[in-house]
């Protein structure tokens, strides 16, 4: 059993298969393990998912540059306060992703999902689902599968890596991902999870990697959070029936094509974009001087 | 190739901010820990590339000196590892190393000082928290310890790999890859051994059995 692309996954979900049932079938084919292993390796990760997303909203976080820090706590003050603009979820989702952001660059302990630069997005999207929906840790450890799906077709056939691909590979991904576990968990079908995670992807194509002075801290921490409303927008317009008009495989190509494109100063160089402006350059300076 | 885990996707579960600056940049030095098997007194880690460049910010240094005393990459105390290395006695220095355009982006030079022994080691931080260590006491190396990796020791003369294939196939060990790297010819070599399965430490004694063969190290990461 494997698969090489979105087809192929699609593929094999047949009579009522789910992709996280492929996924979790195809892990422990591979490595020799029993359905209980791999799942139980995967709820340790939801758990220290959902951690980094409660010590970011208790504790006083401060980030190893400087630059970020409090910022979902304020977020969780203007919900609390009934003053926030977007709906429940997606403030909760952006407040979550932005949070675990904070957790990963004061170094506290994350799953690189798929990188440690996107770490936010799958959490924040999930956590805020499952409190919204009042799922169970096993949903959601499963929905988990889901996203890894569409991730690993991003690793075997483009990049999740920055460096590589601009942040259109790291949070892109991170959100597709994140889409297409949304999908799935709110009763969408594998073909409407890849649409989702192709919508997604789409709607960000293009974007740099642009970290001031190198740092995982901004405009990172707040590209997390855009991945995470991205996330639950595309789900919700694949579960109204609307379909991605390109294929999510070819979506993935072109990301690729548009991210071996771009020149070395917007790919995680801190050359580039916001990372190269003057109040950039300055806080850039500071952190190292 | 080997094949993509759910797990490469989500996850590794690791210490922030950065998969390669922070988790990679520790594998190597725990790497290091690892084939050094005595005390360490005192470690110097020499930065080049993105490593000189960033290390404060993304916590390299902690991550470094967190590896060397054996934490894995998500281990809490890497946060703080300045403080539980003064209270261990360890003497830790960072300096920023001459980069050369060949060299990779992210590359750390460790040199370890024992009680009576020493021994130096450069490593890659190549993405993802991947690594590849490039040398080893001087002489050129190349593997990854993403497999349980065996290292021996050895003086380069003919019979010494057929004794180490011998005793691995005896114990039903398959290798995944094996390289050989020497400083010159008849002087001391090192032998890498990649392989699949788990092994015990008393593999070790059983390849020492071999008048060539000086030391033999086990990295299980």
């Amino acid at each position: 059993m494997k698969f090489n692309n979105g087809k192929e996954l699609l593929d094999l979900c047949k009579d009522d298969l789910m992709i996280s049932d492929i996924m979790i079938k195809l892990e422990m084919n591979n490595y020799d393990k029993k359905e209980d292993e791999v799942i139980t390796q995967m709820h340790k990760s939801y758990i220290i998912m959902k951690n980094a997303v409660h010590k970011s909203l208790t504790e006083d976080i401060k980030s190893m540059g400087g630059l970020i820090g409090g910022e979902a706590k304020k977020l969780l003050r203007q919900i609390e306060n009934k003053k926030n603009i977007s709906g429940l979820t997606t403030s909760k989702a952006m407040a979550y992703a932005m949070g675990v952001l904070e957790v990963n660059a004061s170094m506290g302990l994350i799953v690189a999902a798929p990188t440690a630069g996107s770490c936010g997005i799958i959490p924040g999207v999930l956590t805020a689902i499952q409190e919204a929906h009042e799922f169970t840790d096993e949903e959601m450890t499963k929905a988990l599968f889901t996203a890894a799906g569409v991730g690993m077709i991003v690793t075997m056939n483009a990049t999740v890596a920055g460096a590589e691909g601009g942040c259109q590979a790291e949070t892109g991904s991170a959100a597709a991902m994140a889409s297409a576990a949304v999908c799935e968990l709110m009763g969408g079908t594998p073909k409407q999870c890849l649409d989702a995670a192709a919508i997604c992807m789409k709607n960000i194509m293009g974007l740099i990697c642009d970290p001031i002075a190198g740092l995982v801290e901004a405009p990172c921490q707040k590209r997390n959070a855009i991945g995470a409303t991205n996330a639950l927008i595309s789900a919700e317009m694949t579960l109204a029936g609307i379909d991605s008009i390109i294929p999510f495989d070819e979506v993935v190509e072109s990301m690729y094509k548009v991210g071996r494109s771009m020149p070395v100063e917007l790919r995680e160089t801190a050359l580039g974009g916001v990372a190269a402006t003057a109040t950039g350059c300055n806080l850039c300076s500071k952190i190292y001087n | 190739m080997k094949k993509i885990s759910v797990f490469d996707i989500i996850g590794p579960i690791m210490i922030g901010p950065s998969s390669s600056h922070t988790a990679g940049a520790l594998r190597i030095s725990l790497i290091a820990y690892k084939i050094f098997k005595g005390k360490i007194n005192e470690v110097k880690f020499t930065l080049f590339g993105s490593f000189a460049k960033t290390y404060k910010g993304h916590g390299t240094d902690r991550a470094l000196l967190g590896g060397i005393m054996g934490f894995d990459t998500d281990d809490d105390r890497i946060r703080n590892s300045f403080e539980v290395a003064d209270n261990n006695n360890l003497k830790y220095s960072f300096v920023e190393g001459e980069t050369t355009p060949e060299m990779h982006p992210n590359t750390v030079r460790i040199d370890i000082l024992g009680e009576d022994s020493s021994m130096s080691l450069v490593g890659e931080s190549i993405g993802g928290g991947s690594v590849l260590v490039r040398q080893i006491n001087g002489i050129d190396v190349k593997f990854t310890g993403e497999y349980t990796t065996i290292m021996v020791q050895q003086i380069d003369k003919p019979g010494v790999v057929a004794h180490i294939t011998k005793v691995l196939s005896e114990n039903n060990i398959n290798i995944a890859f094996m390289s050989l790297f020497r400083e010159s010819l008849g002087e001391k070599a090192f032998t890498m051994l990649e392989i699949d399965e788990k092994v015990s430490e008393g593999i070790l004694l059983k390849l020492k059995e071999h008048e060539y063969i000086i030391d033999t190290f086990l990295i299980s990461i």
